[in-house]
Order: C-alpha cells, then sequence, then structure tokens
C-alpha cells in the first residue's frame, strides 16, 4: 500500500482568549491517500477552515503530527514552512485573492518567483496554466476586469502552476453564482481526475462537496467517520 | 524577481491615484521647502564661505564704528608674513530710496583690487577707475538691478557722510565663481577722505577696515598676534582675525535668525515623515491580506518587509526628485526677489545632498513600522483581514 499523501496523527489546535483556552480542533486522526479529493464540511466555527490551514501549513498545531509527503510539517521552522508551501501546496481562496496590481499573467507568474526558472520560461508556464483553465485569452486582464468566476479561474491557474502535489481549496464557490460555481467545480475535478492532484475542499455548499470521493464532517473540533462517494465525473 | 517585485512595488505606490499624488505633492513640497531654508542659511554664511584664508581684517579693538589711523598701514606692511595692505571705509549711501540698499565701500583701488583676485574687472576699466576720482565699480547683479551701464553717473544720498554725493560706473566686474560677491559698489577712498578732511579735519585719514594680504593662511593666527601687538597700549588699539572669523562676527550677530531658519526645515522635514508615515501605514493596512497571500504562496516575510520599503522609496524618490528640480527655479525667483538682502544666494551642492538624506530619512522611518508589522502579521490573521 503506497503511504498517505497527508497524514495526521493525534492533531489538536487550542487557542488561548481572555485566559480561557479554546479547544477548536480535537485529537485529529486520518489518513488521506495520494490523488484524492476530500470534502470537509461543518458548521461555522467548526474548526474546518483550521484543519485546512494546518494541513496547508500556514498555522501550527498545538500538538500531534502532521506528514504530508513524508514531511512532518509541524516540526518544520517558519522559513523551511515556506519553502515547502512554495514548492508542495497550492492554495485556492474563497475571494481569489489575487493581487490586483497584477494582470492575470503576473498573479499566475507569482509563485514561479520562487523557483529557478528564468523570465520566458516562467511566462511559458504561466499561459500553459492559463490556458488550462480557458484564460488564455484574459492574459493581460487585471483582476478588477475579469468577473468572480474567472478570477477563481485565475487562481485554480495560479494554484496549480508550480505543479504541487497538494492543492487546498478554503470555500472556492463561496463567493460564486451557481454557473461560475459549476465551472470551478469540473475545473478541480479536471485537476484531481487529469492531473493527480490530492484536493482538500473546505465547503459549505452539499452540491460542492458532492463532487469529492469523500466527506469527512466536523463538529466542535471533531471528525466524523469519512463518507465515501462516487468519484466526480469529468 | 527583483524587476517584478520593484514593478509591482511601483504599482502598489501608484494604487490609489489621489493619494499618491497628494503624498508626492506634500513630499516635493517639504524637500524644495527644505531646499530653500537650507539655501537661505547658506546665503547666511556666503561670505564667510568665500573668505580667503590669505587675508585678514585689521578694525578697531573698541568697535568697528571707530575708525583707524591711516597711517597703520605702513606699519602693518611691515609685519613678517604680510604682502600686501590696503583699506576700506564703509560709506552707507541710499541710492534713490531706503529699499534699494547695496554695499558701498570706498578703498584704495589698485591694491584693494588686488588683495581680491575674485572679482574680474577689464584692464581699461580699471585703468579709468583708476584714473577717474569720482569714478567708481560695481558688482554685474548690481548693474543688472538698477540697468547701470559704464560712463552712468550714480547719485547717492549719504547717511554716515551727509550730503549728495555723485559717481560715474568707469567699471563692471564680475565674479570668478557663483559664490562672489557681485552686488558691490567700489569708489575712491581719496574721494571720501577730502571730504572728510574739509569738513572734519580730526576725523579724516583714518580708515574703517584694513585688508591684509598675507603669505600663508596658516600663519594667520601669528600674524594677527604681530599686527595686534604693533598698537597695543595706543589710542586705537587692534583686533586683527581672519576675513571668515569677520564675517562670522556679522552672522554671529543674527544666529538666533538663522537657528530659527534652520528648526523650521528640520520641521518640515518631520511634518512630512509623519504624512509619508501615515500613508504608509495606511496602505501597509490595506494591503495585509495581500501580503498574507504572498506569504502563503512562500514569500519570506522578509519579501513583504522588502516590497513595502521599495514603495515607500519609490514614493519618496519621485518626490524628492520634483521637489529638488523644483528648487533650482524656486531659488532663482527668491534670489531675485531678495538679492539686495542676499547677495549670493545659490543651490550648493551639500543643500542637493542633505535634500537626497531627508527624503531617505523620511522614506526609511516611514517604512519600519509598517514593513515589521506587515512581516509579523500571521498569514491566518492578515488572510482574515478586509482591505
Amino acid at each position: 500500500m503506497s503511504q498517505p499523501a497527508v497524514s495526521l496523527r493525534h492533531v489538536s489546535k487550542h487557542y488561548l482568549r481572555g485566559g480561557q483556552v479554546i479547544d477548536v480542533l480535537k485529537d485529529i486522526d486520518f489518513d488521506i491517500a495520494p490523488g484524492d479529493f476530500l470534502a470537509l464540511m461543518g458548521p461555522s466555527g467548526s474548526g474546518k477552515s483550521t484543519l485546512l490551514n494546518l494541513i496547508a501549513g500556514i498555522d501550527q498545531p498545538s500538538g500531534g503530527q502532521i506528514i504530508v509527503d513524508q514531511v512532518d510539517i509541524a516540526t518544520l521552522a517558519e522559513a523551511e514552512l515556506a519553502d515547502w508551501r512554495a514548492s508542495h501546496v497550492g492554495f485556492i481562496f474563497q475571494f481569489y485573492n489575487l493581487m490586483p496590481v497584477l494582470n492575470a499573467q503576473e498573479n499566475v507568474e507569482l509563485p514561479l518567483m520562487l523557483t529557478t526558472l528564468n523570465a520566458r520560461q516562467r511566462k511559458e508556464h504561466a499561459s500553459l496554466a492559463l490556458e488550462m483553465v480557458g484564460l488564455s485569452d484574459r492574459s493581460s486582464h487585471y483582476p478588477n476586469e475579469l468577473s468572480g468566476g474567472q478570477q477563481q479561474r485565475v487562481a485554480i491557474a495560479r494554484a496549480l502552476v508550480s505543479d504541487p502535489s497538494l492543492i487546498v481549496a478554503d470555500e472556492p464557490t463561496g463567493d460564486l453564482d451557481r454557473k461560475s460555481a459549476g465551472e470551478i467545480l469540473d475545473l478541480l475535478g479536471q485537476l484531481n481526475t487529469e492531473l493527480g492532484k490530492t484536493i482538500i475542499m473546505v465547503t459549505h455548499d452539499g452540491r460542492a462537496a458532492e463532487r469529492a470521493h469523500a466527506i469527512r464532517h466536523l463538529e466542535k473540533g471533531e471528525l466524523s467517520a469519512l463518507e465515501m462517494l462516487q468519484p466526480a465525473k469529468v | 524577481m527583483i524587476l517584478f517585485m520593484l514593478r509591482m512595488a511601483l504599482k502598489n505606490a501608484l494604487r490609489h491615484r489621489l493619494r499618491a499624488l497628494l503624498t508626492l505633492a506634500g513630499i516635493a513640497l517639504a524637500i524644495l521647502s527644505f531646499g530653500l531654508l537650507s539655501t537661505v542659511v547658506s546665503a547666511w554664511y556666503a561670505g564667510a564661505d568665500a573668505a580667503s584664508d590669505k587675508r585678514l581684517i585689521t578694525r578697531s579693538a573698541i568697535s568697528l564704528v571707530f575708525p583707524l589711523p591711516i597711517n597703520y598701514g605702513e606699519k602693518i606692511r611691515a609685519v613678517e608674513g604680510v604682502t600686501s595692505v590696503s583699506w576700506a571705509n564703509w560709506f552707507g549711501g541710499v541710492y534713490i530710496e531706503e529699499k534699494n540698499f547695496f554695499p558701498q565701500f570706498a578703498i584704495e583701488p589698485t591694491s584693494y583690487l588686488r588683495l581680491y583676485p575674485e572679482f574680474h574687472l577689464e584692464d581699461a576699466e580699471l585703468a579709468a577707475f583708476i584714473r577717474d576720482r569720482q569714478g567708481c565699480v560695481v558688482g554685474r547683479k548690481l548693474a543688472q538691478r538698477f540697468g547701470w551701464k559704464i560712463g552712468d553717473r550714480i547719485p547717492l544720498r549719504g547717511t554716515i557722510y551727509a550730503g549728495n554725493w555723485s559717481f560715474i560706473v568707469r567699471g563692471i566686474y564680475t565674479g570668478r565663481d557663483s559664490g562672489t560677491d557681485e552686488n558691490q559698489f567700489f569708489f575712491h577712498w581719496t574721494y571720501l577722505n577730502e571730504w572728510i578732511t574739509q569738513r572734519y579735519p580730526r576725523r579724516g585719514n583714518s580708515s574703517g577696515v584694513f585688508v591684509i594680504g598675507i603669505r600663508d593662511g596658516g600663519e594667520a593666527a601669528l600674524i594677527s598676534e604681530r599686527v595686534d601687538s604693533l598698537f597695543r597700549n595706543s589710542l586705537a588699539e587692534t583686533l586683527t582675525e581672519t576675513e571668515k572669523a569677520f564675517q562670522l562676527g556679522f552672522v554671529a550677530m543674527t544666529e538666533s535668525i538663522v537657528l530659527a531658519i534652520q528648526l523650521v526645515s528640520y520641521v518640515v522635514i518631520l511634518i512630512i515623515m509623519a504624512v509619508m508615515a501615515n500613508t504608509m501605514a495606511m496602505s501597509a493596512r490595506e494591503r495585509t491580506a495581500e501580503y498574507a497571500t504572498l506569504k502563503a504562496l512562500g514569500f519570506s516575510p522578509g519579501v513583504i518587509g522588502w516590497l513595502i520599503l521599495v514603495e515607500s522609496l519609490l514614493l519618496c524618490a519621485i518626490g524628492a526628485g520634483i521637489g529638488i528640480s523644483l528648487t533650482w527655479p524656486a531659488v532663482r525667483a527668491v534670489g531675485q526677489a531678495l538679492d539686495n538682502l542676499f547677495p549670493v544666494f545659490n543651490v550648493a551642492n551639500s543643500t542637493v545632498w542633505l535634500q537626497v538624506a531627508a527624503a531617505l530619512v523620511v522614506a526609511l522611518s516611514a517604512a519600519t513600522i509598517p514593513a515589521w508589522r506587515a512581516m509579523q502579521v500571521r498569514i491566518v490573521d492578515g488572510l482574515r483581514a478586509v482591505g
């Protein structure tokens, strides 16, 4: 059996607020296989975004191990973690988080600034990523000149341009109309089935979650049993 | 990567057009004001700066208003280390009306002008001046100011030496460099001395100051002491000092004004520093989510700090560039308006460097706190921030 892409062992996270300890995640323990597409669901404040942030390496757990591609990221120093994120994780945010002063092409090029690619190679890679999300003709457009769906496509192109093994998506359709949301979910399914990316998606939307292979529910910081679904059709 | 990030910092700097424009205007104005005020301070010291280290000034030890006997000149000339001696009297005449002030000196032409090689005068004009007892030599700027030409008759109303005086322009001197005072008026000491001797015989044959040329500037203190010791315990004791010290003595009388101007110039920089710090703090706060995104993508906190610092430097560089380029025309305009007050009013190289340094200090200090804060922000907190 192959190694899991993501493995969480006794992961906990708590905050101190006004001298009180608030448990956000309690003893989380689960694996995600390479090439899997997992949806994390739960009510607001259940800890699903916190769990996603821990897996993506943008937050540190209070306890436990988070092993991604055989690296225990909980033990990495801040600079090591930044390097690790740059090469292993692609981010998709609810509000796209594009740089407003950069056009689509430049936004997609951004993660490649941290690689050894030269300017021409960066341009080629970014163009290819934009082509994959169907936005070749909008490469010179700035975020404010694009619709929400198009901005999220640019964000997806940015997430995949450095060819990470893991893509984390926090409410990727939360700010989109139904049609655009469907297109974005199609695109995520495509990344999963055609490029073999492991995807972890946080969502409120049951219809969006159905596109995943499996759903995990979080409630009050505790994980429910795995709910297996049919692989998404592309 | 550096070019890409530089372009990003520039775009960020100009992102809010109105804010950027107002900030740039503020910086430009502050740097221009700082340059103008520094030029005023420099102009105050222009006389001292233009002084030669090979010239000494001897005056009455009691006060400048008390004249010294003219025969002191011969005794001074005999002092070891002295190469030449000349003398001058302050005239204090009024040309048409008081506001047309310019300095007038009664001099011994040959020896005096030889001691001031920075005043360039055509040989023919010098000869004509020496020949004509009523002749005068004026500086180029002074001639320009009143439209005087060679041969023009200049009427002056005496204030110290009461009466109506008349002089004929025999020469117009030009300065060796921009630091030379071209606003002076020289005429024959003998012409003045005759007038004094006729009316007040006991006050005749005297001079306000002696100008002494010395062989070696390094011996100035020694020669000054030798000169003053010649006249110690006499009725008219002397005080000899370098020309620079003599000029600085005048500056010292108005030192508090110079200090006030300097203080105002620094306050202007402090104000723009606060304005700029506010602009940078607002910009950085608005972009918290963007900086958090960059960090999430793998950019180090150092890159975030660098982006904010470069943005601040770019804004200050553009603003200071505009301010510095406007300094020359502004100084020219102000100089023309104040040419009777400041005969030398030029932008010194040191002023430009001070402006550059002030802009750099503003840029760095304005960016430090916002950059540090942005570097410290946790990614998860930053991503939640609303711009």
